[in-house]
């Protein structure tokens, strides 16, 4: 068991732990749908809605059908599928209450199922042994965490829509850069917590 | 063995329950109940489950408003007034929509989904569209690029449509059916009949399909629709200009024309590249005989070949317009042709003293 205080857990997945600044997941929808601030924090807060609660629903199944009938090879493709039945439960439940935000994320909605930073954090999740607790604070700190990123970029991107950026490096390459730029002042909360 | 039926057991477990939980999901979410649609102040109204679109709806009840890209929002045919109940405006709708439509609620019908009562505005004509059974009666090749497509009306046997108006065809291709409009070039007497000019597009969907018509096929279409109106007063003049299968609304005008007032002034103006593209001059010509007042310009817009014979205008069209045409207050223009032509037609019937509300046009 892993012995890490479930505030530490999620401070960590949120800061210095970053799953998008630091591991790097989840970074197709994080390039596309960063050029305004209202779609990053309606794409920001599906991911985090869908992370905490597979992380949840996974654990459980990992824990309870999965360990005791010695079917952890099967952990990969349960995991997805309870993602993509959770993520096709959001998109209704985004139609439904918000259908501005629905037509704004488009595509993007129903590709949060291969979000990798999604499936990222059931993996995790196992890997390092959370319990119960642990394991849900890591999914919702780890969204979180990934919001304020794609929402820091918006803020960003919707800045240096006045600046002068140079020709050849408009679009996805300036992101990438301003992506690395920012994954490194992260690293700076880096001496602060240790995840494990 | 033991362990791979397990696996199989436990897999097919969780997606059945996954899958048990989005039904139920669904029934919850997606349930909108039965809404009431209710058209122009209450004079169709019909009740409708909840979730679908607007523009499918409308088409299951039998109203037909245009619609070319068949509900991808990539064409903005499918406009509608919403006046209460259609949720906000789309950001799909937005590139499609003035700021005047959009303060007048005007909407795309096949993206707004009905999940309330919804009242609608659309204009009163569109209420008399309806769907056409058609046999094809028979085709013909007017140029090497242009065929004439004549079609019977099987049900409802009549078509009531004003000159200048068009359809939308119905039309199967590789990757399912689509519905292109098309002008109707028979004249509005012709009850029974609809002819269309199609000229092959390649790789079109709908001009393939119909140039690939033989003979007593059946096909659909739903119309009329158009915005041309030709003024009831004889003493206001038309110019009639097209290029291509341009032809199309034009002839329909012509024929109606002389059939209803035989001395009203028209002077039509037609612009191709080459002889070979010529087809109804025969006709006009003769049309020409019979009624003083009517004046057919054929205008080349290539230079002559060698094989050629040719003693009419050259150059393009709107340069035999400049030549030919009386500035006069009281006319009427209908253009049909490629937008370079229309714009430039426009130029000079400004010019010729037309009020720009007098000059009618169909781009392609």
């Amino acid at each position: 068991m892993n012995s890490t205080p479930v505030l530490v857990i999620f401070v960590a997945s949120i800061f210095t732990n970053n799953i998008l600044l630091a591991g790097f997941l989840g970074m197709c929808s994080f390039l596309v749908c960063s050029n305004r601030i209202d779609t990053a924090f309606g794409l920001g807060a599906a991911v985090t809605f869908v992370m905490l609660f597979t992380t949840m629903i996974n654990y459980l199944i990992y824990h309870y059908v999965l360990i005791p009938l010695k079917l952890e090879f099967l952990s990969y493709i349960i995991f997805i599928a309870v993602i993509a039945a959770f993520v096709q439960f959001v998109e209704m439940f985004v139609e439904r209450f918000s259908p501005k935000l629905y037509y704004a994320l488009g595509i993007f909605l129903p590709l949060i199922t291969v979000n990798c930073a999604i499936l990222g954090a059931s993996l995790f999740m196992v890997l390092r042994k959370y319990n119960f607790a642990q394991s849900t604070f890591f999914g919702l700190g780890s969204g979180i965490g990934w919001a304020l990123a794609i929402a820091l970029m918006a803020g960003l991107r919707e800045k240096m829509g006045y600046s002068n950026v140079p020709a050849r490096l408009r679009g996805p390459g300036i992101v990438m850069l301003v992506t690395g730029i920012i994954a490194m002042t992260f690293m700076g909360f880096a001496g602060m917590l240790k995840l494990q | 063995m033991i362990v791979g039926v397990l696996a199989i057991l436990v897999t097919v477990g969780i997606f059945i329950g996954l899958a048990a939980g989005l039904i139920v999901a669904e029934k919850r979410l997606a349930n909108y109940g039965t809404c009431t649609v209710s058209l122009n102040e209450g004079s169709v109204v019909f009740e409708q489950l909840g979730g679908i679109t607007l523009l499918s709806t409308l088409y299951e009840h039998k109203i037909y408003i245009p619609s070319a890209c068949g509900g991808k929002g990539s064409c903005g045919y499918c406009k509608v007034r919403v006046l209460s109940g259609g949720g906000p405006l789309l950001p799909t709708e937005t590139p499609y929509l003035s700021r005047v439509e959009q303060r007048a609620g005007v909407r795309l019908a096949c993206q707004v989904k009905i999940k309330e009562n919804i009242e609608l505005w659309i204009p009163e004509e569109l209420l008399e569209v309806k769907e056409y059974r058609a046999r094809v009666e028979s085709v013909r090749s007017l140029t090497h690029d242009i065929k004439e497509i004549n079609l019977d009306l099987i049900e409802p046997t009549e078509i009531k449509h004003r000159p200048g108006q068009y359809v939308q065809v119905l039309a199967t291709g590789p990757e399912g059916s689509v519905y292109r409009a098309y002008s109707i070039s028979s004249a509005t007497y012709e009850k029974n009949k609809v002819q269309l000019i199609v000229r092959l597009v390649p790789g079109g969907v709908a001009s393939t399909y119909l140039h690939n018509l033989k003979g007593e096929e059946e096909i659909m279409f739903t119309g009329p629709f158009g915005e041309f109106r030709l003024s009831e007063d004889p003493e206001t003049d038309v110019v009639l200009v097209g290029g291509g299968a341009g032809m199309a609304p034009i002839a329909n005008i012509i024929y109606s024309i002389y059939d209803r007032w035989p001395d009203r002034h028209v002077n039509f103006f037609f612009g191709v590249r080459s002889t070979h593209d010529i087809f109804y001059l025969d006709e006009f010509k003769k049309l020409a005989e019979k009624h003083k007042n009517f004046n057919v310009i054929y205008a080349l817009s290539d230079p002559l070949k060698e094989d050629e014979k040719w003693d009419g205008d050259t150059g393009f069209i709107h340069l035999s317009l400049d030549k030919r045409l009386a500035p006069k207050h009281k006319q009427q223009a209908f253009l049909c042709g490629p937008p370079p032509m229309i714009e430039a037609v426009t130029e000079v019937l400004k010019e010729k003293k037309l009020h720009e509300n007098n000059i009618f046009y169909d781009k392609f």
